[in-house]
This record gives C-alpha cells, structure tokens and sequence, in this order.
C-alpha cells in the first residue's frame, strides 16, 4: 500500500467543507510556516525536499524558487497552474474537486515564501464547475483568517483569485498563461526573458502546477528530510497518476515512485491489469505529449531491467527505447488498438491546439495530421512514414514553446516503435478500414489474466 | 575619466565582430554584413516586441560565451538571442542551421499559394528571395492549400490572408503606430487570421505602413493593384512638406506619372531612420492621395541592389554586363538560349491533369513519362 500524503483524506464525507478540513489537521502548515519559518527557510525546505514540478517538465520547484527575482518595491506574483488540458491528464481536477483546501492551503504557503500578495489559479474553462468549489474554499479560508490582510497576525497579506481560461491547451504552457491572465490573446511568450524575471505584467512571477503546490502542505508538516524519504533518488514524494484507456480500474492513484510499471498496470490496488482479459500492447506513460511505448519497452528497459513508475526510470533509454514522466496521464492501449488511428487523432489534437505564431508548428502540424489522416484511410503511401518522419523532424527543437515537440514526439515515437503497423496499413489499403493490425511482435510479455 | 564601455567580442561564420552588450545575433551580423546575416521574415528592428516567430533566423550557437562556451542546445532564434561576450556562432557554416532553414521555408511555402505571376510584392517579396535561396524546386505537400476571402482594410488597402506568413509585423504597426487597436490575429493555429475586429476600417493616419511592413503580398495598396510589375517602374527619392509626417518618400514612376508612393526601405528592407534616429513612417495622405510628381521634390534616383529584379528596368549606375555567352560564340549574339518545351514538365503529353485527384507533382509527371516508354 502507498503512502498517501495528497488524497490521504479526499474521501472523508465532508471534507471540501473548511470545518471538516480543518478538523482532519488542515491549514496546520500554513500555522506552522507563517508562525515558526521565514519565507526563505520554506524554499530552502522546498529545495531540500526534492519536490520536481507535476505540470510535465519535471523541474525542481525549490531551485525554480529560488531563481525569483527580488528587486525592491516590485511586486511578485504567484500563479497556480490548473490549466489541465493534456489529453490523459486528470489529476489535478481530482484533487481540486475532492480536497479543494489541500490546494488552497498549499497556495498561501507558497505565496508567503514567495511573497506574493495576489496569487492566481488559472483553471481550464471546462472546468466551470470546479471554478465555485475553488472560490467557496477561498471563501471560507478567509472567513476563518487564512486569507486577506495580515494573515496570523504576522503581517503578511495575501489573496487568492480564481480565473478561468477559454478553453485552450497553449494557455497551460506558462507564459502564454500569463498573456492570457493579463487579458491578451494566449501566445507563449519568447524566452527570455522568464517569468521569474518577467513575468505577469512584467513583474517576477512563479507558474507552478495544482499538484506542485498541494505537496507543499506534507513538505511542510513532516519536514523535507521525511518527505525525501519517500520515492526514490531524484523522484521523491509521491505522484499523483491519472490511468484510463483499455484497464479494468481507470481513476486517479496516488503512489510512491518506487512501484513497478508492471504492478501499476497489472495489480489490483491500481489499474487492475487489462480490461477484459485483453493484451497490453502500448502505453504513453505521461501524457498525449510524451512518447508512446510498446509493451515490451514499458515494462522492461531496453537492458532488461524492470522499469519503475518515477520520472528517471521511465526516461530511461531517452527517446530511442524509454519516454517520460510528463504529467501523469497514463494511457493504455491494448491489442485491439491502432496505433495509426491513435497518433492521428493526437495529431488533429496538437493541430487544433497550435496557437499559431511559429512557422513549423503552425504548418508542420497540420501537415502531419493530413498525412496520417491518408494512412488511417488506406489512402497513403510508403514514402508518406518517411515524409512524416521528416516533417516531425523539422517541427521539434525549432519552435517557441514545448507544444511543437509535444506534437512531434508522438508522431516519432509511433513510427519508431511501429514502423510495420505504418507499412501495413500502406501496403493493405482496404483491409486496414476494416481490421486493425493486432499485437505482431512487441506482445505482452505476461500470459493474459484468464477472466 | 569616462568609463569605457566593454564591448562583447562575438565571431559569427568564422568573422569576428565587437558589439555593445545587449546587441542580438543578428543585429551583429547584420553589421558584418549580407553574407552573414541570417534571413528575417518576422524581426523588424523599428517595431518593439517583433521577430522570433517565423523561425528563419536560426543559428546554431557552438560556444555560449568565453566564460561558459557550452554549445546550446537548441538553435536560436538569432533576431531574439542577445550575444555574448566570446560567443561563437555559425549561420551558413552549419549543417542543422541549413537543414531547419530549408525546413522553414518548406513550412512557410506548404500553403502560399505561389501566385506570383498575379502578386503586386512579386520583385520586392521577402518569402520569394528566401525560397530561391533555401527553399527546393519541387512540393511534398500534396493537399488542398488553404484559402481565405479576400478583405478590404478601409478603402486603401486590401488583406489577402492566403498569402500571409503570419510575421505580426502588421499587428506591431497597427499597435505601436496608431491609437486605436483594430488590428489583430483571430482564430488559432493554421486557421490564425490577421483581421481588423468585424470589418472595422483602419481609418488611422499611419495604418498605409502595414502594407510596406508586409513581407509578402498579403496587404497591398489598392491604387496601385494591378498597375505595373514594380521593376518597371522607377523608383525615385522624393519628399514634400507635411504636417502630419516626415514626408520623405520613395516614388515609383512610370514616366511622369506616379503609380505608387512608399516609404523608404534601408539595406535590409525595412523603412529608413530619419536624421534624429526615428524610424520614417509616412501618413496615408502622402502613401495614398499624392499621386502627381508636382506634389514632390525629387532628391534623386533611388540607389538599387544589382541584385534586385527592380535594377533591371534601372538606369543609374549601370554597368554593362560582360556577357560570356558572346565571348564563347565568336562575337554572335545568342538567338534562342532554351526550347521552352524541353525544359518545361507541363508541357510533356499523356497526362490527363483533369482526372488528378490533386493538384499534379513531379512523380505525376515521372509516371507519365514511364508509360510513354
Ligand atoms: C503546450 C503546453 C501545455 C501545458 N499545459 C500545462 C497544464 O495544463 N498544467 C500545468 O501544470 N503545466 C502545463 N504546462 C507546463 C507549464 O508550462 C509549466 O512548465 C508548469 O506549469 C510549471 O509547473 P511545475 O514546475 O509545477 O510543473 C504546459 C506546457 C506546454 C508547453
Ligand atoms: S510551438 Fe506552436 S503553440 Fe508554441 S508558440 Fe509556436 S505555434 Fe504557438
Ligand atoms: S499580413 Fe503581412 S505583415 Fe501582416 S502578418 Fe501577414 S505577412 Fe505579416
Ligand atoms: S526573424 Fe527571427 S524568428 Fe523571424
């Protein structure tokens, strides 16, 4: 059994209400942080804890901190990330739907090492409905003196505002946030300057995810030494993943980053194996962004040895036989998959999300959607895979913002790993509408679960 | 004593330059000279906040600086990328910075619709000197390119978005140089579209600029569309009294008669500094309503790149060119150089091109040529 040390209590009847939470222990590191540490001990603390940024990147949030500029009579801005809109990631609507004062919490603890008096959540617009849940735990915190002016009597103001976004996967990305935030159109901005320098309306600001933030709140109560104890080497603490596709148990887990991919997958506490005695055949372990891999890459490395749920392990081989972390979406697909059909339909997702404002991404995506569009169809040809390569080529590393290497990572990953499934398709034009390709030769190495 | 100000020493293609701190790549470059400097489609040095989109400035940065001469990672944005002191840089000497170029003009080309006979920028386009110079003779895009209705912007110009590269320069302008912001970007990726908000007209004073800023033929005058190729007209310097601007402008004549007023483009084709530093916009009354040469004072013939098409119906400082084919046939001038229909592929019989199901491509044709056989 993990440790929980985020959804630990989401379950308890009640606890989006402030008394509950507050009875089950909640808002004690906010008493803890403001009374007994200066804002410069929680980043020390926060940097000691080997906390790595939940939004994808996996940047080590202490070290991010610490990089905000200071310059006097400037104000700071705190901003948390809940723009959410990665296909397969789910986690943090999890957690700001079940445990909103977790998150709140989390929030005025980081804005006090920060120093930031108006911290921000930008909330995806499709999650309307989260928007209330958010503002009545804001509500609340400030009726009960966690929020507002002179918080504990220690001097330090602070407010929390919730803003929603319309509904655009780039404005996760954080400086088209930040345009997006100051009321602009949602186009990442060109680096550097960073947000720690520059950031909403050009003062230093620090974007993190929803996740990053909640696990500030255990940083603080056990104290980073114990924090550093869970997980393993440079994952500590504990992941949220959100599992779905072709699994009998999808939902959100919680784990500590020492558990195998192999019992993610197949045991009960988790996904629960393969929904209806079906064979793995590929899974993209973090996120629509992230490479997808075969069954006999996820659950092995390509040394043979067992590959394990944390952001080194699953990186492991880099982009030639292992994938990423990312943010946690976990997707499985089983033998009765496509892999054609799949990377087509994250194309169009990637070509419809570009913002538009870099030449290779804009164009480049929409390009590759086209083409795998013919292949799915049997309408393509074998030199279509090498164009395809190509133009993938040609997008990542080249433009603004991550987005166009999330669009070409999974489109090479899948010709990668499933060249053959490709030519298939080319080759059996007619079939391919009719069948898909099956298992071949990356089978699940486990025997199937009889039913 | 005056302090001295340390200048960064950067090489760039193997060319050392010393600059002032916060002075880009490209920038230095630029100042070493054209052989050097990277193309720009999107970076305009007199609009605050422009360059880093198109992405055919990138240079491959091989040293960082003398204190840190790690290589980056990535290349960079060279109009965006501040240099520093002991950088090293390679631009036409690197392999990936030739490679992504092409890429990038592959990208910016895949859906242009390459109507250049019919385009008024044809001989003065941006996307026309970068594609001879990286791009490739032949398409691997075989869709249905993208097409957009043409608009009017207020009565002087007219936006063909089919043609536009997205640079932004547009929308600087109309940010930075008039008052009212009408003019922006609708839509998101391949569907972004320039657009003044439910067809509002730019009836701003300086809204004629966008049209020189255009490094394509997406927004053109409309009281010169269509009347002449511009290399043959004449481009003379010319400048009257005006109160709303500088009033110093390029003519382009056509005998005595004026078919198109400019601003005055510098060495990289952006507008010219005035005297005092400030970029020389001009004001619609000037761009659009002076159309008799005895508004002007010409200053004088406009000096013109041997290089430019438009130096070819352009008399000053000509040198007669040593034609070699002359030489190489005993003193007889060349008759007919080329048979058209040996070179040209549209012209080879036996392919019915209305029973494409896309528009035709070389293989089309290899294919045509292989039944033949
Ligand atoms: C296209 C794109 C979309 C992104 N979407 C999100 C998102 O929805 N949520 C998020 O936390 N981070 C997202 N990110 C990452 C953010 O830019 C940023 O790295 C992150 O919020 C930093 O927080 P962390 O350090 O806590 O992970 C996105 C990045 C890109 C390039
Ligand atoms: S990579 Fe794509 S999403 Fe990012 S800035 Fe460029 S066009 Fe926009
Ligand atoms: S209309 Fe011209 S200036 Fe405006 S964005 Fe398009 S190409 Fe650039
Ligand atoms: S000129 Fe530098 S990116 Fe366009």
């Amino acid at each position: 059994m993990s440790r929980k040390l985020l959804l630990e209590k989401a379950h308890v009847e009640g606890i989006r209400n402030y008394d509950v939470y507050r009875r089950e222990g909640g808002y004690s590191s906010v008493e803890k942080a403001l009374k007994s540490m200066a804002p410069d001990q929680i980043t020390d603390e926060v940097k000691k804890s080997g906390l790595r940024g939940r939004g994808g990147a996996g940047f080590p949030t202490g070290l991010k901190w610490s990089f905000l500029a200071k310059p006097a009579g400037v104000p700071r801005y705190l901003i948390c990330n809940a723009d959410e809109s990665e296909p397969g990631t789910f986690k943090d609507r999890y957690l700001m739907e079940y445990i909103p004062h977790l998150l709140i919490e989390g929030l005025i603890v980081s804005s006090y090492a920060l120093g930031s008096n108006r911290t921000y959540i930008y909330i995806r617009g499709e999650y309307a409905w989260i928007v209330g849940i958010l503002e009545q735990a804001i509500a609340e915190a400030k009726a009960n003196g966690w929020l507002g002016q002179n918080i504990l009597g220690t001097g330090f103001n602070c407010e929390i505002y919730v803003h929603p976004g319309a509904g655009a996967y780039i404005c996760g990305e954080e400086t088209a946030l930040i345009e997006s935030l100051e009321g602009k159109r949602g186009n990442p901005r060109i680096k550097p300057p960073f947000p720690a320098v520059k950031g909403l309306w050009d003062c230093p600001t620090v974007v993190n995810n929803v996740e990053t933030l909640a696990a500030v709140v255990p940083i603080i109560n056990l104290g980073a030494e114990e924090y550093l104890k869970i997980g393993i080497g440079k994952s500590t603490g504990t992941k949220l993943i959100s599992a779905c596709g072709n699994i009998n148990k999808p939902g959100v887990y919680e784990i500590e980053m020492n558990i195998s991919v192999e019992e993610f997958v197949y045991s009960d506490e988790y996904c629960g194996g393969i929904a209806g005695g079906k064979k793995l055949k590929a899974c993209i372990p973090g996120g629509s962004s992230v490479p997808i891999l075969p069954a006999n890459l996820l659950l092995k490395t390509a040394k043979g040895e067992t590959r394990y749920m944390n952001y080194e392990s699953l990186s492991d081989g880099g982009f030639a036989t292992g994938s990423m972390m990312g943010s946690g979406g976990f997707i499985i697909l089983d033998e009765d998959q496509c892999v054609v059909r799949h990377t087509y339909t994250l194309a169009h997702f990637y070509r419809h999300e570009s913002c538009g404002q870099c030449s290779p991404c804009r164009e480049g995506t929409g390009w590759m959607e086209r083409i795998l569009k013919n292949i799915e169809y049997g309408k393509g040809k074998m030199s279509d895979i090498d164009l395809l390569w190509d133009v993938q080529r040609k997008i990542e590393g080249n433009t603004i913002c991550p987005l166009g290497d999330a669009a070409a990572w999974p489109v090479a990953a899948a010709i990668r790993h499933f060249r053959d499934e490709f030519e298939w398709h080319v080759l059996n034009p007619e079939e391919c509408l009719k069948r898909n390709y099956g298992l071949a030769h990356y089978a699940d190495p486990r025997t199937p679960a009889v039913a | 004593m005056a302090e001295e100000k340390k200048l960064f020493k950067v090489t760039i293609d193997n060319i050392t330059i010393e600059v002032e701190p916060g002075t880009t790549i490209l920038n230095a470059a630029r100042m070493i000279g054209s052989q050097v400097a990277p193309p720009a489609m999107c970076y305009y040095s007199k609009l605050q906040g422009s360059g880093g989109k198109c992405r055919t400035c990138l240079v491959e940065v091989a040293a960082g600086s003398t204190a840190d001469p790690r290589p980056m990672p990535k290349l960079v944005a060279s109009c965006r990328t501040t240099v520093m002191d002991g950088m090293v840089v390679k631009n036409t000497t690197s392999e990936k910075v030739l490679d992504a170029r092409a890429g990038v003009v592959e990208f910016l080309l895949i859906n242009h619709p390459l109507d250049c006979p019919i385009c008024d920028q044809a001989g003065e386009c941006d996307l026309q000197d970068l594609s001879y110079a990286h791009g490739s003779e032949s398409t691997r895009f075989e869709f249905q390119k993208r097409i957009f209705e043409k608009h009017d912007l207020g009565p002087y110009i007219q936006l063909h978005m089919t043609r536009c590269i997205l640079c932004y320069r547009c929308v600087y302008v109309a940010d930075q140089l008039t008052s009212k912001r009408v003019h922006g970007v609708l839509d998101r990726g391949e569907r972004s579209e320039i657009a003044t908000y439910i067809e509002k007209a730019l009836d701003n004073d300086f809204i004629g600029n966008v049209i020189d800023v255009c490094p394509v033929g997406a927004l053109t005058d409309k009281t010169f569309r269509f009347k002449n190729r511009v290399w043959f007209t004449k481009p003379v310097d010319a400048h009257r009294h005006c109160t709303k601007c500088c009033g110093r402008v390029r003519l382009w004549l056509r005998g005595n008669e004026v078919l198109r007023v400019t601003t005055r483009r510098d060495k990289w084709g952006e507008v010219e500094s005035l005297p005092d530093g400030t970029p020389g916009w001009i004001c619609n009354e000037c761009r659009f309503e002076k159309k008799h040469v005895s508004s002007w004072e010409i200053d004088g013939p406009t000096r013109i790149d041997r290089h430019s098409v438009i130096a070819q119906g352009h008399y000053v400082d000509l040198e007669i060119p040593n034609d070699p084919l002359v030489k190489v046939m005993h003193g007889n001038k060349p008759r007919l150089l080329l048979d058209i229909h040996s070179v040209s592929e549209v012209n080879k019989p036996g392919i019915d091109l209305a029973a494409l199901p896309g528009p035709p491509t070389s293989k089309v044709y290899d294919q045509g040529n292989d039944k033949k056989e």
